[in-house]
C-alpha cells in the first residue's frame, strides 16, 4: 500500500473516509503544514478520541471533518458527500444535516432559554427530536426555561450537547468538551456523551489533550505535528465515572 | 502620543464602513446648513444692497389720474424723502414666437438718474428721451421670449397696434420677482413683462401728459409709514385713488421677504434634524467602540496614561470623523448652493445673486461639526476614562438575558430567531430607540416631501381643473356691453361662451382692508365655479358676498358681517354687503356675488368685463391671432398654458431641494441601519458564527442580524408616517399665504414611496453588512472565549 491506511474502522459501516488530507496554512511568507498526508475511517456509533499536543493538528482534522474547513489536498468523503471539494453552500447543508458541533466554551445564544437554544436547531433540522426530549437526556428538563447567564459551565456545556444531538446527528464532533469544566462537572458531560453514543448509536469524535478521557473510546487516534503516529482499540471501554485525572 | 495618533488612524481605517456611515450623515447636516444658511445670507445682502443702490420705494400709491403738480403736494407729507410719479399702463403685447396675446406692463423710467426705483441696466441703452418707440425690456420677459437688443414687439395702445424696439434690457427692484399681481401666484415669464419707456413718450402715447397714474415714495428715517400712506390716500383720493400701500404690500418684496424668511427658518430646522441623528450614530458607535477596546484602555492606562489622556484620545477620534463630515459637507453644500442660486436666479431677478458664502458660515459649520462628534462621543469618552484598570483587563461581563416584559408576548412566537431579535431589542432599548428615531425622522422627512408634491397637485387640480372650466379667459380693458361678448362667441372656434362682470374694489371691515376684484358669476354658470378644498361646489346666493376663506381671514370676517364694498372705477360707489358665504378655496383671494345682484348694485345695465370661452383645440391659432387683433381685449389667459406654467415652475424651483432632502433622508435611514447592524455584527460575532457552525446559511444569519433591523424598521413606519402626516398637517395650517392655502393631501402611494426609498436604504446597508457576514471567520470562534 502507497499509503498507509493508519485507522481502518472494523465495522462494517464506514461513514468517514479520509484519505491522505493534507492542510497548510500560508501566514505571511511561512508555510505551516496543520497536517501531512493523514487517513483514516471512521465508522456508524464509533465513539472516537483523538489525542494530540496543542499544534498537532487535531482541530484541524475536526474542522475539516465538520465540515468547517477544506484540505489542502486529500480526499474527505461523509457517505455520498465529498466534502473535500465542496463549497460554501454545501458545507453549511452538510454541518445543517449531518454534523452536531460541542464547543470548549459551549456557545449557547445568550438570548435563548436552554430550551429555545435547542429549539433553534430543531427549526432547521430534517429529522430533529423533541427539543425537551433531548434537554430530558442530559437531565436538564428542570433548567429549561434559564439563559445561558444563569446556568453553570457544566449546564451550559449539556444545554449544548442537547443542542447538537436534537437534530439526531450522524456525527458527534466535540472539541475539548471538558477544557473549561471542574472535574466532577467534566464526568457529568463525559457520561452524557457515552449516553448518546451507545442510545443514540451516533458517531461521537472527540479531542482533547487529556489522555485519561482515552479510556473510554472504542479507538483512540494520537497525533503529533500533522501525522497520526498511533491507532489503538480498547478492548474495554472504561464507564466515564471510572476515569481519574 | 504619537503612538496613541497611529492607534487611531488603525483604528479608523478597522471602522471605515461605520465611520463613513456617519461622515454621510453629518455632511448631510453639514451641507444643508451651508446650502441653506449662506443663500439666506445671500438673498439678505442681495435684497438690502439691491434697495439701497437703486432706491426701492417704500410706499406705492396707484390712481387714475392726478396732475403732476400733486406731486408737490405729496412731498410736502411729513416724513416723505422723496417722490415719484410716474404711468403705469397694461396693454395687449404680440411678442414674436409666442401665439397667445401676452401682457405688457408699461411704465415710465425714473425722469432722472436719482430718481426711485431705478433701473439696473443688463445690456443696450436707455431709450432717447423723446424716442417714441423704444422700450427696454425686463430681463426675465427678454429672456423667456428670446428677445434681443433691436427685437421688436408689437402693443396695443389705444386702441392700435404700435411698434415697440427693444433698446435695453434691464432689472428693476420693483420687479425683482416678475408677477402681475391680481390672482396670478407664480410668474409666466413668457406671457407678462415690463416695458420701460421714456416718460415723455409714455405721457404721449397713453394721452397722459402732465399727469401720472401712480406714486413711488420713499421715508425719511424714523417716517410713520402708516401716516404716510393714510396722507396720500386723503392727497389723492379726488384723483381716483385706488390704494395706496408699503413695502409689506408690494407683491414682488413680500414674495422676496416670504422666501428669505423661509430660509432662515429651515437653515435652522433641517440641518438640526441631520445632525441630531449624526451625534446619535456617533454615540452609539462610540459605545461599542470603547467596550471592544476595554483591554486596551486597560494597557493604556496601566502604563501610565491618564483618564483625562484616554477621554481625549476617543473625543480626537470623533473629531477626526468630524472633520471629515466638515469637509464633505461644506463641498457638497457649495455645490448645491451654487445650483440653488441659479435657480433662484431664475425666479428672483437681482443684478447679481450669486451664491458667495461667507467665512462665517463655514467657521458656524466647523462648531457645529466639532459639536455634534463630541455630543456624540463624550459619554463613551468618559466612560472609558472612568474604567479601572484591572477591571478593563477582564473581558466585558457576558450579556444576561432575563425573562423580559416582552416575553408574554414572545411565547406566542414559536420561532427561535424571532425571540432572539426581540430579545435583544429589548435587552437595548435606548439603542433601538436611537434606530427608531432616526428611522422614524427618515420617513418623516420623505412624507412630508411627497406630501407637498400631493398638495401642490391638489391645488392645481382644485384650482384649475375643477374651478377653472373654460380654455381660455378673455378680459376687456374696460366694461362694455354685451354686444362685445357676442362677438367673441361668434369668434372662430369658440364652441360656448359665458360672460362675468369683475370691478376692482376695496373691501372695508374695521380698520381693515383690502384691495381685490368683485367677480360676478351666473348662479347657473359652469365655466367658472367655485370649488373648496374638498372639491365641492359652493352655491351662489342670491344676495350678499361670498368671500374666499383667506381674505376672510385677512379681514377677519364671517358671514353675517357687513362690509363696506367700496368700488374703484366708474362712479366709485361706496356700499354695505353682508358676507353671506364663504369659500374656502385653496388658490388666491378672491371675492365673488351673484351677477345680477352685482349689476343691480352698480346700477349699469348688462355690462361685462370679459367671457369664458371653450375652444376648438384645432382652430386655437386662428383664434388667438384674432383675439390679438381686437382692441377691446386687455389680456387673454390660457388655463392650460397658466397651468403648465405653474407646473413647470413647482418643479423648476421645488424639485431640486425635495429631492436633494429625499436622498439625504435615505442617508440617514442607511446610515443608521448599516451602523446598527455593524454594531450587532461585532457585539453578536460569535453568536452568529455559532450559528453557522451549527448549520445556518449565510442568508439566514443575515436574515437573524437584519430581521432586528428591521423589527425596528416595522416600529417605527407608522410613526414615520405619523409624524409625516402631522408635520405636513402643521404646514398646511400654517402655510397659508394670501396667494393660497395648502390642503392636506396624502396620498397612500405616498405613504408607498416613503416606504420604498426606506427600504432601499435599509437593503444597500443589509448588502453591505451581508458581505461581512460572509467573511466571519468560524474556525477562531471555537477556540474564542467569551
Amino acid at each position: 500500500m502507497a499509503t498507509a491506511r493508519h485507522g481502518t474502522a472494523d465495522g462494517t459501516d464506514v461513514v468517514f473516509h479520509v484519505h491522505a488530507v493534507s492542510k497548510t496554512y500560508q501566514t505571511g511568507d511561512v508555510t505551516v503544514a496543520a497536517l501531512r498526508s493523514v487517513s483514516l475511517d471512521l465508522a456508524a456509533g464509533e465513539f472516537v478520541v483523538i489525542l494530540g499536543p496543542s499544534g498537532s493538528g487535531k482541530s484541524t482534522l475536526l474542522n475539516i471533518l465538520g465540515g468547517l474547513d477544506t484540505p489542502t489536498a486529500g480526499d474527505v468523503r461523509f457517505r455520498d458527500h465529498w466534502l473535500s471539494q465542496a463549497g460554501d453552500a454545501g458545507l453549511t447543508r452538510f454541518r445543517r444535516e449531518h454534523v452536531g458541533f460541542v464547543f470548549q466554551f459551549y456557545n449557547l445564544i445568550p438570548s435563548l432559554t436552554a430550551l429555545e437554544n435547542v429549539i433553534l436547531v430543531t427549526e432547521i433540522a430534517r429529522h430533529p427530536m423533541d427539543a425537551s426530549e433531548a434537554l430530558r437526556r442530559v437531565g436538564l428538563t428542570e433548567r429549561r426555561n434559564h439563559f445561558p447567564s444563569q446556568l453553570s459551565g457544566g449546564e451550559q456545556q449539556r444545554v449544548a450537547i442537547a443542542r447538537a444531538i436534537a437534530k439526531t446527528p450522524d456525527i458527534l464532533l466535540c472539541d475539548e468538551p471538558t477544557g473549561a469544566l471542574d472535574y466532577p462537572t467534566a464526568k457529568l458531560v463525559l457520561d452524557v456523551l457515552a449516553q448518546v453514543n451507545q442510545q443514540l448509536r451516533t458517531l461521537v469524535a472527540v479531542i482533547t489533550h487529556n489522555t485519561a478521557i482515552a479510556a473510554m473510546a472504542d479507538r483512540v487516534v494520537r497525533l503529533r505535528s500533522g501525522e497520526i503516529i498511533e491507532v489503538t482499540r480498547n478492548a474495554a471501554k472504561a464507564r466515564p465515572d471510572e476515569l481519574e485525572w | 502620543m504619537a503612538m496613541l495618533h497611529r492607534k487611531l488612524a488603525r483604528d479608523l481605517a478597522h471602522l471605515r464602513g461605520q465611520s463613513a456611515a456617519i461622515v454621510l450623515v453629518l455632511a448631510c447636516g453639514v451641507a444643508a446648513f451651508v446650502t441653506m444658511r449662506a443663500m439666506y445670507l445671500s438673498l439678505l445682502r442681495s435684497q438690502a444692497t439691491y434697495y439701497a443702490r437703486y432706491r426701492f420705494a417704500d410706499v406705492f400709491a396707484e390712481l387714475k389720474r392726478a396732475p403732476n403738480w400733486v406731486a408737490g403736494r405729496i412731498r410736502e407729507i411729513p416724513g416723505v424723502a422723496q417722490v415719484q410719479t410716474r404711468v403705469v399702463m397694461d396693454v395687449t403685447l404680440n411678442v414674436p414666437g409666442l401665439r397667445e396675446p401676452a401682457v405688457g406692463r408699461l411704465i415710465s423710467m425714473p425722469a432722472s438718474e436719482s430718481g426711485l426705483n431705478a433701473l439696473f441696466l443688463r445690456r443696450g441703452r436707455f431709450p432717447e428721451p423723446d424716442a417714441p418707440n423704444e422700450v427696454i425690456a425686463s430681463e426675465a420677459f427678454a429672456a423667456a421670449n428670446h428677445l434681443r437688443l433691436g427685437s421688436r414687439l408689437q402693443a396695443i395702445i389705444r386702441g392700435r397696434w404700435q411698434q415697440l424696439t427693444v433698446a435695453g434690457i434691464a432689472l428693476s427692484p420693483e420687479y425683482i420677482y416678475e408677477i402681475r399681481g391680481g390672482g396670478s401666484l407664480f410668474p409666466d415669464n413668457r406671457r407678462f413683462g415690463v416695458l420701460w419707456m421714456p416718460p415723455k413718450a409714455l405721457a404721449a402715447a397713453l394721452d397722459m401728459k402732465g399727469a401720472f397714474n401712480s406714486a413711488a415714495v420713499s421715508l425719511r428715517p424714523g417716517a410713520n409709514e402708516a401716516e404716510v400712506i393714510a396722507a396720500m390716500v386723503r392727497i389723492l383720493d379726488r384723483y381716483g385713488c385706488l390704494g395706496a400701500y408699503g413695502r409689506a404690500d408690494q407683491i414682488s418684496h413680500r414674495f422676496i421677504s416670504d422666501e428669505i424668511s423661509q430660509n432662515r427658518i429651515s437653515a435652522l430646522i433641517i440641518p438640526a434634524i441631520f445632525l441630531l441623528v449624526a451625534a446619535l450614530l456617533v454615540h452609539l458607535s462610540f459605545s461599542r467602540l470603547v467596550s471592544m477596546q476595554r483591554a486596551e484602555i486597560a494597557v493604556l492606562k496601566a502604563f501610565g496614561f491618564t483618564s483625562r489622556r484616554i477621554a481625549i484620545h476617543y473625543l480626537h477620534f470623533s473629531l477626526v470623523i468630524a472633520a471629515a463630515g466638515y469637509a464633505l459637507g461644506c463641498a457638497v453644500g457649495w455645490v448645491f448652493g451654487v445650483r440653488l442660486a441659479a435657480v433662484y436666479a431664475e425666479f428672483y431677478r437681482f443684478p447679481l445673486l450669486v451664491y458667495r458664502p461667507e467665512p462665517g458660515v463655514f467657521l458656524w459649520a466647523g462648531i457645529i461639526s466639532a459639536g455634534t462628534a463630541i455630543a456624540g462621543a463624550l459619554a463613551p469618552a468618559v466612560r472609558a476614562s472612568a474604567l479601572p484598570p484591572a477591571e478593563a483587563m477582564r473581558p466585558e461581563a457576558p450579556q444576561r438575558f432575563r425573562p423580559g416584559r416582552m416575553d408574554r408576548l414572545n411565547a406566542r412566537f414559536h420561532s427561535a430567531a424571532l425571540r432572539m431579535m426581540l430579545r435583544n431589542v429589548e435587552r437595548r432599548p435606548w439603542r433601538a430607540l436611537a434606530s427608531g428615531f432616526a428611522i422614524c425622522t427618515a420617513i418623516m422627512i420623505i412624507v412630508v416631501e411627497f406630501g407637498l408634491f400631493d398638495s401642490l397637485d391638489r391645488i392645481m387640480e382644485l384650482g384649475f381643473r375643477d374651478a377653472q372650466r373654460s380654455d381660455i379667459t378673455v378680459t376687456f380693458n374696460e366694461a362694455r356691453s354685451t354686444r362685445a361678448a357676442q362677438e367673441l362667441a361668434r369668434l372662430p372656434g369658440v364652441l360656448a361662451s359665458e360672460t362675468f362682470r369683475a370691478v376692482p374694489v376695496r373691501l372695508r371691515f374695521e380698520h381693515r382692508s383690502r384691495k381685490t376684484s368683485l367677480l360676478g358669476l351666473s348662479a347657473d354658470g359652469r365655466m367658472r365655479l367655485m370649488i373648496d378644498q374638498e372639491g365641492r361646489r359652493a352655491r351662489m346666493p342670491p344676495d350678499g358676498l361670498i368671500l374666499s376663506t383667506t381674505l376672510a381671514e385677512l379681514l377677519r370676517v364671517r358671514p353675517g358681517d357687513s362690509l363696506q364694498v367700496e368700488v374703484l372705477e366708474g362712479r366709485r360707489l361706496v356700499r354695505r354687503l353682508p358676507v353671506t358665504a364663504l369659500v374656502d378655496e385653496p388658490l388666491g383671494t378672491s371675492a365673488y356675488m351673484n351677477r345680477r345682484a352685482l349689476s343691480r348694485m352698480l346700477a349699469e345695465g348688462a355690462l361685462v368685463s370679459g367671457a369664458f370661452l371653450q375652444a376648438d383645440t384645432s382652430q386655437q391659432q386662428v383664434l388667438y391671432q384674432r383675439l390679438k387683433n381686437l382692441p377691446a381685449v386687455a389680456a387673454v389667459t390660457v388655463t392650460r398654458t397658466a397651468l403648465d406654467s405653474f407646473r413647470e415652475t413647482v418643479d423648476r424651483s421645488m424639485a431640486i431641494s425635495l429631492w436633494t432632502l429625499m436622498v439625504f433622508a435615505a442617508i440617514i435611514a442607511a446610515g443608521m441601519i448599516y451602523n446598527g447592524a455593524r454594531i450587532a455584527l461585532s457585539e453578536r460575532a460569535r453568536e452568529l458564527a455559532t450559528l453557522r457552525i451549527l448549520g445556518f446559511t449565510r442568508r439566514e444569519i443575515i436574515a437573524v442580524l437584519l430581521g432586528e433591523q428591521a423589527l425596528i424598521m416595522a416600529a417605527a413606519l407608522p410613526f414615520g408616517f405619523l409624524a409625516g402626516y402631522g408635520l405636513l398637517a402643521l404646514l398646511a395650517a400654517r402655510l397659508h399665504t394670501e396667494l393660497y392655502r395648502m390642503p392636506l393631501v396624502l396620498r397612500t402611494a405616498s405613504y408607498g414611496w416613503a416606504f420604498v426609498m426606506v427600504l432601499v436604504a435599509a437593503v444597500v446597508s443589509g448588502l453591505l453588512v451581508g458581505q461581512r457576514i460572509a467573511r466571519l471567520d468560524l474556525i477562531a470562534v471555537l477556540k474564542a472565549r467569551e
